[in-house]
């Protein structure tokens, strides 16, 4: 396992907060909830992969700038379910 | 019992059996892997049970002392025997090595048998009879749940070779994925891992630590000295709530099972 | 079934934990308990480089059943095979002892518990099985008050100290999806020998312990379809039928009978033969 925090610059406000997946095979948890600065932590089971990270969390702050503080505990996920469990956690907050 | 026997740890079930209940009749009836004897202890007439070795149980799987089908239901008929008004003791000895691991246990529901026993044990508890176990061998997996969890009062030998867990090492270790090896360093670094009694009762799980006996092979004073133990702990379980809560109120458990104690404030708050 | 009666049906076994638990509540009334923004996880598996997950496998929500207030427990088992930990046992056991306070004090409440486990959580060994036996006598002390209504949908089943509480519930509801057992298959063949049980033979495992043969036998009380709706039925009607007579676990006389007509050879089909004619 390996633990990181990523910070990106963001300031659209969240609407509330949103937990969306499940630490199982292939997927992931992610807590998203409003904050003053953009944070991500994450605990992977997968080492090594810090930079694909960045490059994925950052294509989603580019998309969708907003102000969050984020969680993420997964267990090998593939950037691709990364960016759909955090457009659905997005999607949720402002349900 | 000659002394090579009785050395064994697969005896230590019967070993205390005749210690604790020494001349008292072994009841008639019931498997002959369950022995049972009513038997004076400090004022009360009080119920001993201890699953035991049968090299010719009918079911093949639970020859070696395993927790099986005619143990489960044998040990729930033996405890659901003493209810009534009397309120009488029970004292469960614990040297259980597994649940019985085979496919006509399974099929033929050793899960409801198991559940069966633990029923009886914590229905007599609730119903105000004092339940106490003594852990003399090994207490593993759902043999232990089904065969002495369920006390108000969990006593153990401070010896060695007593062996308490969720699964036998060789096959958590299978798994786990993990080597034998690894899993006796990460019991070292992780308590609820460890397979010896000290560790188990840093988890606040053990009412009391009976050091000083020969485990293996009991003298008249040592089964004298844990006698008394039993005594005591009876006493104090007649005298406390009747639930399991005991089990979190120690300065062990405030300090090992912190979460367990931290959930249950939490969802109190929360209940509405 | 019709088309669009097919059509119209949610699967129960493909809901996660959160959404069986909302699904049994009536709609509306689901309110979380210790959720994942409480954030109490396992304290025991970061320190083993095993991520954690913020509720630890297991949603407690309180809301209504049939318009009667309730707590639903639902076990995740993808996270960790829905294995028994410290937290995740202890949010089962805490919900039960507080289930079991109201129903002493009068207050109504239905509990149903959602079972998707392989038992106890080999990381956390002694306080997974430490919150097992806690779960056990919750269960046993809040059914003298409440029947306890449990779930068992599929596809990993129950098994472990958690196929001992399901032995003690006051009705069990299965699908054709579950299964229900003390040792899972893969553990009877690692510690008995192949000989034993294959555990690569599905068919012959289903017809040893899949809801089918559990419910034909008596193991299970219902043999509901998997279909969400038809599963909150089914939980509404065992509450409504209140407590049984007896609970199966104290049926010693009925159950020793029972394992004194045993099949020469253990096989599901010629257990329901031989065992049917005295369905409890």
């Amino acid at each position: 396992m390996e633990r990181f925090e990523l910070r990106f610059s963001g300031n659209a406000p969240l609407a509330g907060r949103a937990h969306v997946g499940v630490v199982a095979s292939g997927d992931l948890e992610v807590l998203m909830e409003p904050s003053n600065e953009t944070v991500v932590s994450v605990r992977t089971s997968v080492d090594g992969f810090e930079k694909v990270w960045r490059a994925t969390l950052a294509r989603f702050f580019a998309r969708h700038p907003v102000a969050a503080r984020i969680e993420i505990n997964d267990s090998g996920a593939t950037p691709g379910v990364v960016s759909l469990r955090l457009a659905q956690a997005l999607e949720r907050t402002k349900a | 019992m000659s002394a090579t026997m009785s050395a064994a740890l697969s005896s230590r079930g019967r070993t205390w059996f005749e210690a604790i209940a020494g001349g008292a009749a072994r009841l008639d009836g019931g498997p002959a892997s369950v022995l049972a004897a009513d038997v004076a202890i400090g004022g009360d007439t009080v119920r001993v049970i201890s699953v035991v070795t049968n090299p010719d149980n009918r079911f093949p799987r639970a020859r070696e002392g395993e927790v099986g089908l005619d143990e489960g239901w044998g040990v729930a008929a033996r405890v659901r025997e003493v209810f009534g008004p009397e309120k009488r003791a029970i004292l469960a000895i614990v040297d259980v090595p597994s649940q019985a691991y085979g496919r006509a246990e399974e099929l033929y529901g050793i899960h409801l048998a198991c559940a069966a026993a633990a029923d009886a044990y914590a229905s007599a508890r609730l119903a105000g009879h004092p339940v106490v176990s003594l852990v003399v061998g090994r207490a593993l997996s759902g043999a232990f749940l089904a065969h002495g969890y369920q006390a108000n009062r969990v006593l153990a030998l401070d010896d060695p070779k007593i062996s308490i867990h969720a699964m036998g090492k060789q096959a958590a270790a299978r798994v786990t994925k993990r080597s034998v090896e690894q899993l006796e360093t990460l019991g070292e670094e992780i308590l609820p891992l460890a397979y010896d009694v000290r560790s188990f009762a840093k988890l606040g799980l053990v009412h009391e630590l009976i050091g000083g006996v020969d485990a293996d092979a009991p003298s008249a004073e040592d089964a004298a000295k844990v006698t008394a133990r039993i005594a005591d702990a009876i006493a104090d379980a007649r005298s406390r709530p009747r639930d399991l809560s005991s089990r979190l109120a120690s300065p062990e458990a405030r300090e090992n099972r912190a979460a367990s104690i931290r959930v249950r404030e939490a969802l109190a708050a929360q209940w509405g | 079934m019709s088309v669009p009666a097919l059509m119209s049906r949610t699967s129960f076994v493909e809901l996660n934990a959160r959404e069986r638990a909302r699904a049994l509540l009536d709609d509306g009334s689901f309110r979380e308990l210790l959720g994942p923004f409480d954030r109490i996880e396992s304290p025991w598996l970061a320190r083993q480089n095993i991520v954690p997950q913020a509720d630890d496998g297991v949603v407690v929500a309180r809301g209504t059943i049939g318009g009667v207030a309730a707590v639903a427990i639902a076990i995740e088992g993808a996270f960790q095979g829905g294995s028994t930990g410290e937290v995740s046992g202890a949010k089962i056991a805490g919900a039960l002892e507080l289930a079991a306070k109201d129903a002493k004090a009068g207050k109504p409440i239905r509990p149903v518990l959602v079972f998707e486990t392989g038992g106890v959580r080999l990381q956390e060994a002694n306080l997974g099985l430490a919150a097992m036996a806690d779960v056990h006598a919750a269960v046993v002390a809040l059914r003298r008050h409440a029947p306890v209504v449990g779930v068992i949908a599929g596809m990993i089943g129950c098994f472990g100290g958690m196929g001992i509480t399901a032995g003690l519930v006051s009705r069990l509801i299965v699908t054709r999806q579950a299964r229900l057992g003390l040792n899972g298959p893969e553990v009877i063949e690692q510690n008995a020998g192949v000989e034993e049980l294959d555990s690569r033979d599905r068919p012959l495992i289903w017809s040893l312990t899949g809801g089918e043969q559990r419910h034909a036998v008596g193991l299970a009380d219902d043999l509901v379809a998997d279909d969400a709706d038809a599963l909150a039925d089914a939980v509404r009607a065992a509450f409504e039928r209140g407590q049984p007579a007896e609970h199966q676990s104290e049926r010693i006389a009925f159950w020793r009978g029972r394992l004194e007509r045993l099949p020469a050879t253990p096989e599901g089909p010629a257990l329901r033969k031989l065992w049917m004619g005295d369905r409890p």
